[in-house]
């Protein structure tokens, strides 16, 4: 087999298995489904492995083009693929989770009705995915981009009885719409002024058009560049729920918790992050998009994690995570450290999978109870599913020598060298971030594992309203005499084999990524100006030097502060955050965290309803009271009042007529007269 | 054969309708309904050849016919098809055919009278898209209205009455003065009815500006622009499905038509001069007509509403003027706005047979008398989510690629034009996917939803095949525009060179 066929079998026979459960599945049931949806993922894993595997050896990168879509002006809209090292980094990422997710799946939606439509949702959302990462041009990228963001609409909403669950799936195709509303007009000046939606085209005329100037206000000028990087950065921010669009994610997790993992934490949330490292020739060209990058994420890096805290929905809490995370590889795109932020996204996409994955056996071992509050000692009963939480918690937290710790330290080590004016602010909010992550992780992980067995109390908390709906399709939380369970192999293996990479992967990648040559060709840095790659690569020499060395850094003691506070106030002194928790409350600071800054309320008492509110004023008074009431409506009472009038004339008595008649004679005699008389 | 394709696809409807009318009573309805679906199949097969012997490299007119019919005032049976228009008959022939199937067994009262006015009005409009002749597109235009006229006001809803005359006045009122208009060419074309002398034609500033305006007034009603937008929501909501998709899918685009075929090559000068008047009544349609249609709680509304917003794409297509000097009709939107144009004859008809398919069983059009649709209607309901993400402009349905086209187009020529229009991503899912969150999502709403059976086969056969033409033209448009290409630059360069002179 040749690599082209073997490009276009690794989308397709993802395509394959989600057509035949979606459409068949009725017919073929539920093993059948599964197996086939498996077989296709297991497909493009394999070969997406033998792909990345034959590039490392020195195999030929490939561009080129499957079929032309249109054709317009002599400019030709293809879909093609490009895959190098980058997206091959990428195909493997994607399809491995997506098979562990799919193997989960067995276990985990066993019970559901939905079973065959959930398989064929998150085959189809594999193709998307990859026909995202693999394209070569900006119109299969918009393609993939888009779909992804449908499959997750449909898997938010997959329980769609839930009224929550179909508000939180509109709500999050709807804010992903204004970002892609924002990369579309960035589409179109990528079109308009390089002539090409082509990747190398385009990247290869970048420098010709770096000073190039455009007049969008008349009598300004801006940069080309820093537009067109902004408007395509603001379709990152929706997909990548980047601060303010960031308001879709945590609602997202109304969805079945392995799509949580494999959509909302893993592959389509990092799709942003993927393409502004695409786009790094384009982005290396405005230090003004790069600075609006670099805040973006510090904002979201740090406020996300705030949140995290607060949160008593085990999904919540991984998912405030993932915000914050999401946060740090913006940061590190902003910092010209392209390299890196793909890096964490590699890193995070195993250990981020591995915890929402773990939450889910969690919630299945409590019969589908999501607030921690309920939990507590969980480690007794849940072993695998205890241990890999705990890996997958310290990965997170960046422990040395754990993959996390490579990708966040090298991000902190980037931002310290980005001389941005952003910079500072960065700094300090990935940093100060570290302990905050590490404080909310282990809070969770605490509640949970150990302590006290809070679930033999009877009176459980409600942080999750959701499930009071539906207690026909779950039964919600653990009877009187029920025990939390361990789950079964099909939802633990997953667990394992994403706990290998969590814990190994960062020491394995760090040399070829970091240092090595691994992305050379395919990012673009101006080393000149943006020192933060070079920086990294001073420290970052190799994985065991790094990793001693962060004994004696301040991000280390500050995830050891985090760990430390959360196992005291949780473990040891239970009364100080209750206190703590009376003290912001008195200050407003509780209510403002609750609220999530009140995004929120922006949006839907703002945005929402005065769209609606002006859409009504628009249609009664704009259409119906002035065109159709006073135009239309008005002139055919016109012309009824006016045809009245005439009708009146045309009584139909001879003496009517006969006294106009006369009056007529008399009226023209007049005027004939008239006109004599001024003659004369 | 092929020499007389195009009045094939005229007359063959016609002289279906017409025996199909001579099968009379309701008595024989069975045979009616297979005699219009023979007949309809047969008039969009005769259509197929239009696209097989089309010569992409040609771009004047094809399957030419010319034959004198009132020599007197010289004017003559003459037909043919470019690449602008050749779709639309397709397009035509293949919605008559879509619409005798959803009637089938719905429309039970004259059944004969109610296919036969369905298959006449396919043979008229067929008509207006092919005549090269002024007087002749006139009578097909004008005759056209009678059939729809017939079919809300005989099948229509309880307001039908003032819903047919509304429809039936207003748009007869924009037509009239196209009747001055074509006068007025006859005398200075020296006693000629041909469009394409019109095409020709010197004229002044003044005379292109009235000229412009009488066909503004034609064409704008009918497409329908803003703020002549009105009668379309009453007529959609009082027709009965079959009249709300052939409406939406063909009888809109007539309008549209018009401004390609007759205001901008006739009055190149004044339609350069005036074109932000037609781009700034478009986006007013994109984005007022959009919030709008958010506000809507009749599922019928709602659609009307957004039919006129896409074809606020369409008439931004064709007014956008870019280029060196500013004369240059934009490619990308001009070609944008034609594929938007037959995907939207595609959705939209989706869209509106999905809520007959929903009224047929409940009987209302009310958003709020539904609710948890695809409990009992799964299979339904997923071929909505279909057309409710095209109607929303997803990637890979025909929906995506016009919009995406005539944006490209857009920002070439002017950033803000583009970023008003593009504002239809956030409004058109957000009223499409709020209304089909309301109505299939969530548990059963009452009782009707709780009795709903899923489609059938007839119902299942429409869908799937307004499916795959969705699918189909979203994944791969190549082989629309290409037709479009030479006819488009044609009249390209056309409208750059100016009459005055």
């Amino acid at each position: 087999m040749d690599m082209k066929s073997i490009y276009l079998l690794i989308p397709l026979a993802p395509l394959f298995g989600a057509l035949i459960a979606g459409l068949f599945g009725w017919l073929i049931g539920r093993r059948a489904a599964h197996c086939v949806t498996i077989a296709g993922v297991a497909v493009s894993f394999g070969l997406s492995a033998y792909v990345l595997q034959y590039l490392l050896a020195g195999g030929e990168s490939f561009n080129g083009t499957v079929y032309t879509w249109l054709t317009v002006n002599g400019v030709d809209l293809n879909v093609g693929f490009l895959v190098d090292n980058l997206t091959a980094m990428m195909m493997c990422v994607v399809t491995f989770v997506s098979l562990m997710v799919h193997l989960y799946t067995i276990g985990y939606m066993h019970e559901d009705p939905g079973y065959q439509r959930f398989f064929s949702y998150i085959s189809l959302f594999t193709f998307s995915m990859l026909m995202l990462v693999m394209s070569n041009n900006f119109v299969q990228l918009f393609f993939g981009w888009e779909a992804v963001g449908l499959v997750s609409y449909l898997l938010i909403g997959f329980w769609f009885k839930r009224p929550t669950a179909t508000f939180a799936n509109l709500k999050a195709f709807l804010v992903n719409r204004v970002g892609d509303f924002g990369f579309l007009l960035g589409i179109g000046l990528v079109l308009a002024h390089f002539g090409s939606l082509d990747y190398a085209e385009v990247f290869a005329k970048a420098p010709e058009l770096q000073n190039a100037t455009i007049s969008i206000l008349p009598g300004t000028t801006w940069s080309l560049m820093t537009v067109t990087c902004i408007l395509l950065f603001i379709g990152a921010m929706g997909k990548s729920a980047q601060f303010p669009l960031h308001v879709w994610l945590p609602d997202s997790m109304e969805g079945p918790t392995p799509i949580s993992a494999l959509i909302h934490a893993a592959t389509m949330v990092t799709a942003g992050i993927f393409m502004v490292s695409r786009m790094s020739p384009l982005f290396e060209m405005s230090e003004t998009a790069l600075n609006f990058v670099l805040v973006i994420g510090a904002i979201t890096a740090l406020f996300m994690g705030f949140l995290g805290i607060i949160q008593n929905d085990i999904k919540r809490v991984v998912a405030y995570s993932t915000l914050s995370q999401l946060g740090y590889m913006t940061v590190a795109l902003g910092a010209s450290a392209y390299s890196v932020a793909v890096f964490h996204l590699m890193t995070h996409a195993f250990f981020k999978a591995l915890l929402f994955l773990a939450a889910g056996s969690v919630i299945m071992g409590m019969h589908h109870d999501q607030d921690i509050r309920n939990m507590g000692g969980l480690r007794k009963y849940m072993k695998i599913t205890w241990i890999t939480s705990l890996l997958g918690s310290l990965a997170l937290i960046g422990t040395p020598f754990l993959s996390g710790f490579y990708s966040k330290d090298s991000i902190i080590l980037a931002v310290q060298a980005s001389t941005l004016p952003g910079a500072g602010f960065a700094y300090f909010a990935v940093v100060a971030g570290v302990f905050v992550t590490a404080f909310y992780s282990f809070r969770m992980y605490f509640l949970v594992f150990h302590g006290k067995e809070q679930w033999m109390q009877k009176d459980h908390h409600h942080a999750h309203d959701a499930d009071a709906h539906d207690e026909d399709e779950h039964h919600h939380g653990l009877g009187p005499n029920d025990k939390p369970h361990e789950s079964p192999w099909v939802v633990t293996l997953p667990l394992v084999l994403l706990a290998i990479p969590s814990v190994l992967i960062g020491a394995w990648a760090m040399t070829p990524m970091l240092v090595g040559d691994f992305f050379k060709d395919v990012i673009f840095v101006n080393h000149d100006l943006h020192g933060a790659m070079a920086a990294v690569g001073e420290h970052a020499e190799d994985w065991y030097h790094m990793g001693m060395h962060a004994f004696v850094t301040l991000p280390f003691w500050l995830a050891v502060a985090g760990v430390a506070s959360a196992y005291f106030f949780y473990m040891v002194k239970p009364e100080i955050p209750a206190a703590l928790d009376r003290f912001f409350t008195s200050i407003g600071v509780k209510k403002l965290l609750e609220e999530k800054y009140y995004m929120d309320h922006l949006y839907i008492n703002g945005f929402a309803a005065g769209g609606r509110a002006l859409g009504t004023v628009l249609w009664k008074v704009g259409d119906t009271l002035l065109i159709d009431g006073l135009v239309v409506n008005g002139t055919a009472k016109l012309v009824g009042l006016f045809s009245n009038l005439t009708r009146r004339i045309q009584s139909g008595y001879i003496y009517h007529y006969a006294f106009a008649m006369i009056l007529g004679a008399l009226l023209l005699l007049t005027i004939w007269l008239g006109g004599l008389l001024q003659v004369q | 054969m092929t020499g007389n394709l195009l009045s094939l696809a005229i007359w063959m409807p016609i002289l279906a309708g017409l025996i199909v009318l001579a099968t009379g009573s309701d008595k024989n309805a069975p045979a009616a309904r297979w005699l219009a679906l023979f007949g309809a199949l047969a008039s969009f097969l005769v259509t197929i050849p239009l696209y097989t012997g089309f010569d992409l490299l040609h771009g004047g007119m094809q399957f030419e016919e010319m034959k004198p019919w009132i020599q007197s005032l010289n004017i003559n049976y003459h037909l043919g098809v470019d690449g602008l228009s050749m779709f639309f008959v397709i397009l035509n022939s293949f919605t008559t055919l879509m619409v005798v199937l959803a009637g089938w067994q719905v429309i039970e009262k004259r059944v004969a009278q109610y296919m036969a006015a369905f298959l006449i009005m396919s043979g008229l409009i067929n008509g207006a898209f092919v005549a090269l002749d002024a007087i002749l597109f006139y009578v097909f235009f004008e005759a056209m209205l009678i059939p729809m006229y017939l079919i809300i006001g005989v099948w229509g809803g309880p307001n039908r009455v003032y819903a047919s005359v509304k429809f039936f006045l207003y748009t007869l009122m924009g037509s009239l003065l196209t009747l001055v208009a074509f006068i007025y060419l006859y005398y200075q074309s020296g006693g000629s009815f041909e469009i394409a002398d019109y095409h020709r034609l010197p004229l002044g500033m003044a005379a292109q500006t009235l000229l412009l305006v009488a066909f503004f007034f034609a064409f704008a009603v009918k497409v329908p622009m803003w703020p002549v937008h009105t009668w379309l929501p009453d007529a959609h909501v009082e027709a009965p499905t079959g009249g709300s998709m052939v409406l939406a899918a063909i009888t809109l685009k007539l309008g549209a038509y018009g401004f390609l075929r007759f205001a901008l090559p006739i009055a190149p000068d004044a339609s350069r001069e005036y074109a932000w008047v037609f781009v700034a009544l478009s986006l007013v349609a994109v984005v007022y007509i959009g919030m709008v249609a958010l506000v809507q709680t009749d599922m019928k509304k709602l659609v009307a509403y957004s039919s006129i917003s896409h074809m606020g794409f369409v008439s931004l297509g064709f007014f956008m003027f870019g280029g060196v000097n500013g004369n240059e009709l934009n490619a990308w939107a001009v070609e944008g706005a034609l594929v938007q144009m037959i995907s939207h004859g595609f959705v939209s008809a989706a869209m509106f047979f999905c809520i007959g398919v929903m009224y047929d069983r409940v009987h209302s059009r009310k958003i709020a008398d539904y609710g948890g649709v695809a409990n009992k209607m799964p299979i339904f309901a997923a071929f909505m989510m279909l057309f409710a993400m095209a109607n929303s402009g997803l990637p890979a349905t025909s929906g995506f690629a016009g919009e995406f086209m005539v944006i490209l187009g857009a920002v070439q020529v002017n950033f803000w034009y583009a970023f008003a229009a593009a504002t239809t991503l956030i409004f058109g899912a957000a009223y499409t996917l709020w209304m089909y969150k309301r109505v299939i999502f969530g548990d059963v709403g009452n009782d009707n939803v709780a009795e709903l059976k899923d489609v059938n086969t007839r119902e299942f056969l429409v869908l799937a095949i307004l499916a795959i033409a969705v699918l189909g033209m979203g994944l791969f448009p190549k082989p629309f525009t290409d037709v479009m290409h030479q006819s488009v630059n044609d009249l390209i360069w056309h409208v750059s060179q100016s009459k005055l002179h």
